[in-house]
Parts: C-alpha cells; sequence; structure tokens
C-alpha cells in the first residue's frame, strides 16, 4: 500500500464519523428508552437506568395486540407471496416461452402503480367486502404488493441451478410437485428463506396501507407507534421504549440480510 | 411455427416430454392472474370514479361530473402546492442521497479499522419503520426545547430552531434523506465493490489523482446503480406519506401536503371520492412518466 498513513487516518475518522453520525438517532432512541421519563427530556448522557418505560407499554393492554398483528400479518403476506411466487418462478426459469421476458418485466410494471392512485378503490372494495381493519385484508394487499419482487429473486436463485438436477429428477419419475419439493426446493433454500426475509422485511416497514386500511382491530406496530404522534409522543421514554421494541427484530434481520436486500431491491439489476 | 418449437428453441436440452412442458409453464398463471387483477381493476375503478360525482357522506351527489373533478383540481390551489411540495420532496432527497451516497460508497470501500460495524451502523436507518424514524426525529431530535439539536444549539449560545413551524418541508426532507441514504449507500457500495482494481491501479500508475479516478473511472461505472437508485427511490418518494401524516399532518397550512397526502384527505377525511380519484389518476400519470425510463433501464440489463 502507498497510501500515507495520514491518508488512511483521514479515512478511518471520516468512515466512523459519518457512521455514527447516522446511527446516532437509533442509539439515542435506545438509550433514551432506558431514562425515566424526567431523564429522557434532558440530553444527560449518564442517568439511572430504568425499564420502566418499557413495563409501561407493556402493561397498555393492547401492545401485544399490535405486535402479533405486524407478526401475523408480515408472516402471512410472506407465505402468501411465497406459495404464489414458487410455482411463478420454477415455470419462468425452467419452462421459459417467449413470453416470459416479458412477463418479468410486466410483473416489473406492476410496482410502479403508486399505491395512492388506488387508495379510493382500494378502500372502498374493502368497506363494501368488509375486509377493512382485519388482518387477511393487509395479508392481501401485502403478498401483492411483494409479489413482483418475491416471483424476481426466486428467478435470479432458480436461473443458477443446472437444469440437468432436474431433469435426472424427472427421469426418475418424479411429479411436477416433486421436483420442486424434493429437488429444487433443498437446493435454493437459502435463497428462498433470503428471499422471505426481505418480503417480511418491507411487510413490517410497511406504513401507507397500515395506516389507512386498519384503525384498532388489525392494526400493527406502525400504526401502534403513529398513535403517538398525538401529544402522548412528548412522553420521550415511552414512545422510544415501544419504537425500539417496534424496530429491533427489523433491524437486526436486516443486518444479516444486505446482500439479498440489494438484489432484490433493485430486481437484480445491481450485483 | 407452433408453439412447441419456439420452446425447444428457447430451451434447448430441455429433455421434458412435449406435453408437459406447456402444461408447466402455466404455473405462471396464479401470480400473473392475482397481479392483473391488482392492477386493472383499481385502476378502471380510479379513472371511473374520477368522473363521477361521489361523496360518501352525501348519497344525494351522484352521476356523470364529466371533467368537473379534474376542472376543480386545477383551480385548487392546495393541488398545486402540492405537485409543487411532491417534486421538490423528490428532487431535493434525490440529490442528498444519490450525492451524498456516491461519496460515502467510495469512502465505505477504503479499508479502515472497523469498517464492516461502520458499515452495518450507517445502513441500519434504512429498517427502521417510517412512524418510527419521522417521530423519534420530530421528539427526540428536532423538538425545540426538549430535542438533541435544541440542547446542542444552546450549547454554542445559538437560539434553538423550531423545524416543524420554521422549515416544515425541509425538516420532512431531512427525515426522508436519512431513511434512504443508507439505501443508496447500501446499493452503490455493492455497485463500487465491483469495480475493477487492476483499471484504478493502472490508471494511478499513468498519474492519475484520487479525483481524477473519481470522476473519470468510478462515477462511469457507478452510472447504471446510480439510475437504478434514483429509479426506485422515486417510486417511493413519490408517495411519501407515513412521515408526513405523523409529523406535520401536510401544515402548517399546505406546506408540506404532498400528493399522496392530499388524496387521503381528500378521500379519507372530506369523503370527497371523485375528487380524490381524480388526483389518484394524475399520481399514476406521474409515475409511469418514471416507470417507462426504469423498466427501460432493468430492461438492457436482462438482455446482457
Amino acid at each position: 500500500m502507498t497510501d500515507s498513513l495520514a491518508k488512511r487516518i483521514l479515512v478511518a475518522v471520516l468512515g466512523w464519523a459519518v457512521a455514527l453520525l447516522l446511527f446516532f438517532p437509533i442509539f439515542w432512541m435506545v438509550l433514551t428508552s432506558f431514562k425515566s421519563e424526567t431523564d429522557a427530556i434532558t440530553a444527560r448522557l449518564f442517568f439511572q437506568p430504568t425499564l420502566a418505560s418499557y413495563g409501561e407499554v407493556f402493561a397498555r393492554a393492547d401492545y401485544l395486540a399490535f405486535a402479533f398483528n405486524s407478526i401475523a400479518i408480515s408472516l402471512g403476506g410472506t407465505v402468501l407471496a411465497l406459495a404464489l411466487a414458487i410455482p411463478a418462478a420454477y415455470s419462468m426459469a425452467f419452462h421459459p416461452t417467449p413470453r416470459t421476458r416479458g412477463t418479468l418485466l410486466w410483473m416489473l410494471s406492476t410496482k410502479m402503480l403508486p399505491p395512492v392512485g388506488v387508495l379510493v378503490p382500494i378502500y372502498l372494495l374493502f368497506r363494501t367486502t368488509g375486509l377493512l381493519d382485519t388482518r387477511s385484508g393487509l395479508i392481501g394487499i401485502y403478498a401483492l404488493m411483494n409479489l413482483p419482487i418475491v416471483v424476481w429473486m426466486l428467478f435470479t436463485f432458480y436461473k443458477e441451478v443446472p437444469h440437468e438436477i432436474l431433469e435426472a429428477g424427472r427421469m426418475d419419475g418424479a411429479t411436477t410437485w416433486g421436483e420442486v419439493y424434493h429437488l429444487l426446493m433443498p437446493l435454493t433454500l437459502p435463497g428462498v428463506a433470503s428471499t422471505g426475509l426481505l418480503s417480511l422485511i418491507l411487510c413490517w416497514n410497511e406504513a401507507f396501507w397500515s395506516l389507512n386500511l386498519t384503525s384498532s382491530h388489525a392494526a400493527p406496530l406502525t400504526a401502534f407507534i403513529a398513535s403517538f404522534s398525538s401529544p402522548e409522543g412528548l412522553f420521550f421514554a415511552k414512545l422510544s421504549a415501544a419504537s425500539t421494541m417496534a424496530v429491533a427484530p427489523i433491524l437486526i434481520f436486516g443486518w444479516f440480510s444486505q446482500k439479498q436486500l440489494v438484489q432484490g431491491l433493485t430486481f437484480g439489476a445491481v450485483k | 411455427m407452433s408453439a412447441t418449437s419456439i420452446e425447444a428453441g428457447t430451451a434447448p436440452g430441455d429433455a421434458a416430454p412435449a406435453a408437459s412442458a406447456p402444461a408447466r409453464s402455466f404455473l405462471v398463471m396464479p401470480s400473473v392472474l392475482v397481479l392483473l387483477v391488482w392492477m386493472i381493476v383499481p385502476l378502471v375503478m380510479t379513472l371511473w370514479f374520477s368522473f363521477r360525482n361521489y361523496n360518501l357522506l352525501d348519497p344525494t351527489t351522484q352521476g356523470f361530473a364529466g371533467i368537473n373533478n379534474y376542472a376543480y383540481l386545477v383551480t385548487d390551489p392546495d393541488f398545486w402546492a402540492s405537485l409543487r411540495n411532491t417534486l421538490v420532496l423528490l428532487a431535493s432527497v434525490l440529490v442528498i442521497t444519490v450525492g451524498l451516497g456516491t461519496l460515502l460508497a467510495v469512502l465505505f470501500n477504503q479499508p479502515f479499522p472497523g469498517r464492516n460495524v461502520a458499515r452495518v451502523l450507517a445502513i441500519s436507518p434504512f429498517f427502521v419503520m417510517p412512524t418510527v424514524a419521522a417521530l423519534v426525529w420530530k421528539n427526540l431530535m428536532m423538538h425545540p426545547i426538549y430535542g438533541v439539536l435544541g440542547v446542542v444549539a444552546r450549547a454554542f449560545g445559538m437560539q434553538p430552531v423550531d423545524w416543524f413551524s420554521q422549515f416544515p418541508l425541509a425538516s420532512v426532507i431531512g427525515i426522508v434523506s436519512w431513511e434512504w441514504l443508507p439505501f443508496a449507500l447500501l446499493i452503490l457500495l455493492t455497485a463500487v465493490q465491483s469495480l475493477d482494481n487492476e483499471q484504478r491501479e493502472a490508471a494511478r500508475m499513468d498519474g492519475a489523482g484520487m479525483i481524477a479516478q473519481f470522476f473519470f473511472i468510478t462515477l462511469p461505472h457507478l452510472s447504471r446503480a446510480i439510475s437504478v437508485v434514483i429509479m426506485i427511490e422515486t417510486i417511493f418518494l413519490l408517495s411519501v406519506f407515513a412521515e408526513i401524516f405523523v409529523t406535520t399532518s401536510g401544515g402548517p397550512g399546505n406546506a408540506t401536503t404532498n400528493l399522496a397526502f392530499l388524496i387521503y384527505a381528500r378521500a379519507l377525511l372530506q369523503f370527497d371520492v371523485g375528487g380524490a380519484s381524480a388526483g389518484g389518476v394524475v399520481a399514476i400519470l406521474l409515475a409511469n412518466i418514471v416507470a417507462f425510463f426504469l423498466v427501460r433501464t432493468v430492461a438492457r440489463r436482462l438482455e446482457t
């Protein structure tokens, strides 16, 4: 390395400064969640840590309901999207037709429909069919919302599986189901898992449909946190405790799935 | 040419019996069908409602409205304000995130102690849900009395800024940029890492400085990744909603009302289905102009 020591120090200092600056609000949120309400409105770094705010958030009878809704809706939306996408990606990767490329691009183009553009009809359809404020309604929306990304990601993973392996299975008399379930699934499990993870992250953080289509019964954590936008938000410690719990699981998932995230979010255009 | 012969042409070596291959390629149909319904039905309904008199609170307003909803929309100063805010928000966040994101991607590509941990910290904001990001910034950071920024300002003997009343749109832009800068960084860093080091080494041998290397090697290499970031961010930034919903509710006045928030207010606060639908059609048109370019960018990639 011909880089001078001064340059290397500068890079390290800059890199860490930027990282800490970007992370600071999250750090401060976690720190504040362990403060008492009186400490929370000061910028004090040293204080008597307490779990009181977490206790209070949990004591709200409905916190667990919100958390359960987030888990149920994210898992439900992801499973439904995978169930639709696996056959589709299998068929396009191993039995391509002249239309396959067009179909893939068309699927991508459905992502371009802005949610606000169809808010009114979806709201009215949900109201008429009684889907408003139900978990199944949001599960359906989230599955459809992520379906193009999920198909694309699975397609790229399946593309890397040699055709010969599936053909050998077929020669041995495997049915289509057996081919997918016994051969393809074990081979591409890491790919399916990371696709599911990305879908979970997107569902968990989605805050347009969840704010507009739920009120109390099916509202997930995004909506729960939004309720702190009232003057209640000025209870900084409670807001921080609730936020920390809402963010922590997905933050950890996110750290582990950065690479897949890049591929999934850019439809494989950046590797 | 029969369908099977085309297939044999595109998938050489496919030893499947001729009868079963088309059957298997039909497995794509469930996904195509649900997406088709998901796209067509609401689209047609939005279009239809945008030409109707339809108010959820007043069942007597009904019938064909012609272009009245659109006429009302374009004479409404709030609409033009929302269009302007949407575009200002979009342009500002794009400039901030792509500009800084490119520089940071180059920075985080340099080796330094603890680089992996620093990277993880830097991209973390992207995983924070929008409602949390907005409220943490609004209360813990930007609150004029209790927020960290206010405390810091006072420590330096300055007057703390009341961000959301003095600079409402800039505050929203700041929050949204904080969420999307890590995304740009993540994508661009991935692209920088695939840069051929020998090429850079050769340039350095030829006496190219850091800045020349950045402009003549790194930036051209990143051009595709940058266009992808711009396109994807644009899709999401045109529909920014939660951040505005929990911080300013579009105010003060219409200072932070974007198209998404305007449509929401029309539809679910004023129950004016016709008017909201006309706004929805504008939002769809806007997004489609962008989509046109994105699909083309990705399509090029698919051919290679």
